[in-house]
């Protein structure tokens, strides 16, 4: 039996995440912004799995609701054995180059809403010492390139507070996880033309779930070959990276 | 990972000027914006060109599947129109319900099975799909949406059962139920040597079994003409502890594209031989779990591949049973003499209950669906002769099995194709609607 909590619960990622998790004696919190998709996973869930749920409507530009979302959430869950965090967006990083506004508030659901949420869900895994926090986040963040720097830098951002996070949650035993998929075909990506890298949100998932049986607590590529593309990227020498048009 | 949106029947090949995906029923992107016309896909088991818009959108709808509710009391069930029969079976079985009507695979999904009014193994006594759907939402280009019912929307309701997908978009669905007792079918196999006793068969069975379909020789001439197997059954009654214990199905793939020559006149008939021989007694019984009584082909994964790269062509007529199945006999003996046809042959009696569908298929009669390997002219050529039989009696094609029709065979199965007109969204249309609208050059 696990306790989950998942935030961006309708993300598609997160929904294939979440229907391999509503088995046995599970128990799913779900957060997300909108409250009919919300409630439309819900009864989906219900029908096909015969499972407990709870939902939480919770936009995550709101910080000062992030309180009475955990409070809730643990009054349910008691325990949390799992977080997984899956909200996020796409910029459209020339209109951030030219609204400081949309890259301020991109930055802010891609960067700090995680942080803060990360900090708040660290001290409860503190108390419990126990526990598994999965972020999603993106092989954008390993290099900057000039077509979406501000994902990449918010994505960044993250996996670096990341990093100190599990040097600092390790000695309570709790494990940080931290997922860079590749491209994934999902509502997020629908307006870009396809190709061979990308993948179906249901294998991220299973990556995910098999990082988390397995309570690893480091920084993985999905699907794995990622971890070979972005070494060749990370290793294109500034001068010749600064002339392609990646 | 790109997606190639094909038909079952891998014919006629399209090109799509975009496919988007849809995700949400709460959130479908502005229809009236999108610049070419749109057609929705499913699951893509329409044989010929009815699930394809060449050059123009497909609205995947295969995302759109989620359950919404489901009262176990009632049987009575709710859910987005891109859920599939498969997964809707998962849900439903072990809580003691069936579908009231179900095609032979259950690979489609609910919006398709609308769109197309499916019909099964039941049809002499339950007609078709869209006889048990009580109500469905309608999404129009102009972003109106419409509860459909028998007493709401009753003109729009008619038009999209059977309506190919062109009257709109649905969204969900809801139908009933039937209730069954357990996961297995008392399943009977009778052999029979020619039409004669088909038809008598067919006449004694209909009224004490609920299932009733026949595999049919299609290449046998002389004294074995018009043999094949009668397949009979009804949900068994049996308590749960006398049941067998059930086996994980198994699925094997269809591995590679076969080529074509492995298909000719003379491993036809070995393969119809074997078939009809794989039955030594004259009549067994036994019972059977529902998948592989309803969907034998379900379990070799893309078996259309079957027939080579250039697909094939599924021919299904429906014609009266009025001479004592003059016509059927017509058009067996035609195929059998052409030497083409497979072993997939297929012959039902179908029943007088009425659809609401205007331009759905099933009517009372008799019908026959059969593969061809397509050999291009050869093969329409054949198809030319059997449209005469069939019009010649009165009878009509199922567009969801067609790449080959002509406008004028299209009318004269459909008496109400004008009036369907109106019922049509300016943004929606497909493949086959093009060519089976198609003026004389």
């Amino acid at each position: 039996m696990k306790n989950i909590l998942v935030i961006g619960a309708t993300s598609a990622i997160a929904q294939t995440f979440i229907e391999r998790m509503a088995v046995g004696d599970n128990k799913l919190f779900l957060v997300a912004r909108d409250k009919d998709k919300l409630s439309t996973i819900k009864n989906d869930l219900r029908i096909k799995k015969n499972i407990n749920i709870t939902t939480f409507i919770l936009d995550v530009n709101d910080h000062n609701n992030y309180d009475s979302m955990f409070n809730t959430a643990k009054s349910y869950l008691g325990r949390i054995d799992i977080l997984l965090m899956a909200h996020g967006t796409l910029p459209d990083q020339k209109e951030c180059e030219e609204k400081v506004e949309t890259a301020v508030f991109e930055f802010g659901i891609n960067a700090l809403s995680i942080i803060v949420l990360c900090l708040k869900a660290a001290k409860i895994f503190e108390d419990q010492k126990f526990g598994l926090l999965a972020v999603i986040t993106s092989v954008a963040g390993d290099r900057g390139r000039q077509s979406n720097y501000i994902y990449g830098s918010a994505k960044g951002a993250v996996n670096i507070f990341l990093q100190g996070l599990r040097n600092r949650l390790t000695k309570y035993g709790v494990s940080v996880l931290t997922v860079k998929p590749g491209f994934v075909d999902t509502p997020m990506t629908a307006h870009l033309p396809k190709n061979l890298l990308f993948s179906k949100p249901e294998v991220i998932a299973k990556g995910i779930v098999k990082a988390i049986n397995k309570n690893k607590s480091k920084e993985i590529y999905l699907p794995g070959y990622w971890r070979i593309i972005m070494f060749i990227i990370k290793s294109i020498p500034g001068k010749i990276f600064n002339k392609l048009s990646l | 990972m790109k997606q190639h949106y094909k038909s079952w029947g891998l014919y006629p090949p399209a090109k799509h000027k975009n496919v988007i995906k849809l995700h949400w029923i709460s959130d479908i992107p502005d229809l009236s914006r999108i610049e070419t016309l749109v057609l929705p896909y499913g699951l893509g088991r329409s044989y010929g060109d009815n699930c394809l818009n060449n050059d123009n959108t497909l609205l995947d709808t295969s995302g759109i599947s989620r359950f919404i509710e489901f009262d176990k009391k009632s049987g009575i069930i709710k859910c987005e129109a891109g859920v599939s029969f498969a997964k809707i079976l998962k849900v439903i079985v072990p809580n003691g319900w069936f579908f009231p009507v179900t095609p032979g695979t259950k690979f489609v999904t609910v919006g398709g099975a609308i769109a197309n009014d499916v019909h099964g193994k039941n049809h002499h006594t339950a007609g078709t799909f869209g006889k048990h759907i009580i109500s469905f939402e309608l999404l129009k280009s102009s972003g109106k949406k419409y509860i459909c019912s028998a007493t709401k929307n009753t003109e729009l309701y008619k038009a999209t059962i059977g309506g190919m997908g062109l009257t709109g978009l649905i969204l969900w669905a809801q139908f009933k139920l039937k209730p069954i007792n357990n996961a297995y079918i008392d399943a009977e196999t009778i052999k029979f040597k020619n039409l004669d006793e088909f038809f008598e068969l067919s006449e004694k069975s209909s009224k004490e079994y609920e299932y009733i379909v026949s595999w049919i020789d299609c290449t046998s001439r002389g004294k074995n003409f018009g043999r094949g197997l009668f397949f009979r059954g009804n949900h068994s009654s049996l308590d749960k502890s006398e049941l067998p214990q059930p086996k994980p199905p198994k699925r094997l793939p269809f591995p590679f594209t076969a080529p074509a020559f492995l298909l000719n006149r003379f491993t036809l008939k070995i393969a119809n031989a074997v078939i009809y021989r794989s039955q030594l007694k004259k009549h067994t019984k036994g019972i059977k779990h529902y998948d592989p009584f309803f969907y034998p082909l379900d379990s070799i994964l893309n078996w259309n591949r079957m027939y080579g790269k250039r697909g094939f062509f599924q021919y299904q007529c429906v014609v009266p049973y009025t001479d004592g199945g003059t016509a059927i006999r017509q058009i067996l003996e035609c195929i059998s003499k052409s030497g083409k046809g497979s072993f997939l042959a297929v012959l039902k009696t179908m029943g007088s209950v009425s659809s609401p569908g205007i331009l759905s298929f099933p009517r009372e009669g008799v019908t026959l669906a059969l593969d061809f390997a397509n050999h291009g002219e050869k093969t329409r050529k054949l198809f030319a002769d059997l449209d005469e039989i069939v019009k010649s009696v009165g009878g009509a094609l199922y567009p969801c099995k067609d790449a080959c029709m002509s406008p004028e065979m299209f009318r004269f199965s459909y008496a109400e194709w004008k009036n369907f007109n109106k019922y049509i969204d300016p943004k929606f249309s497909s493949s086959l609607w093009r060519r089976v609208n198609k003026e004389k050059e």
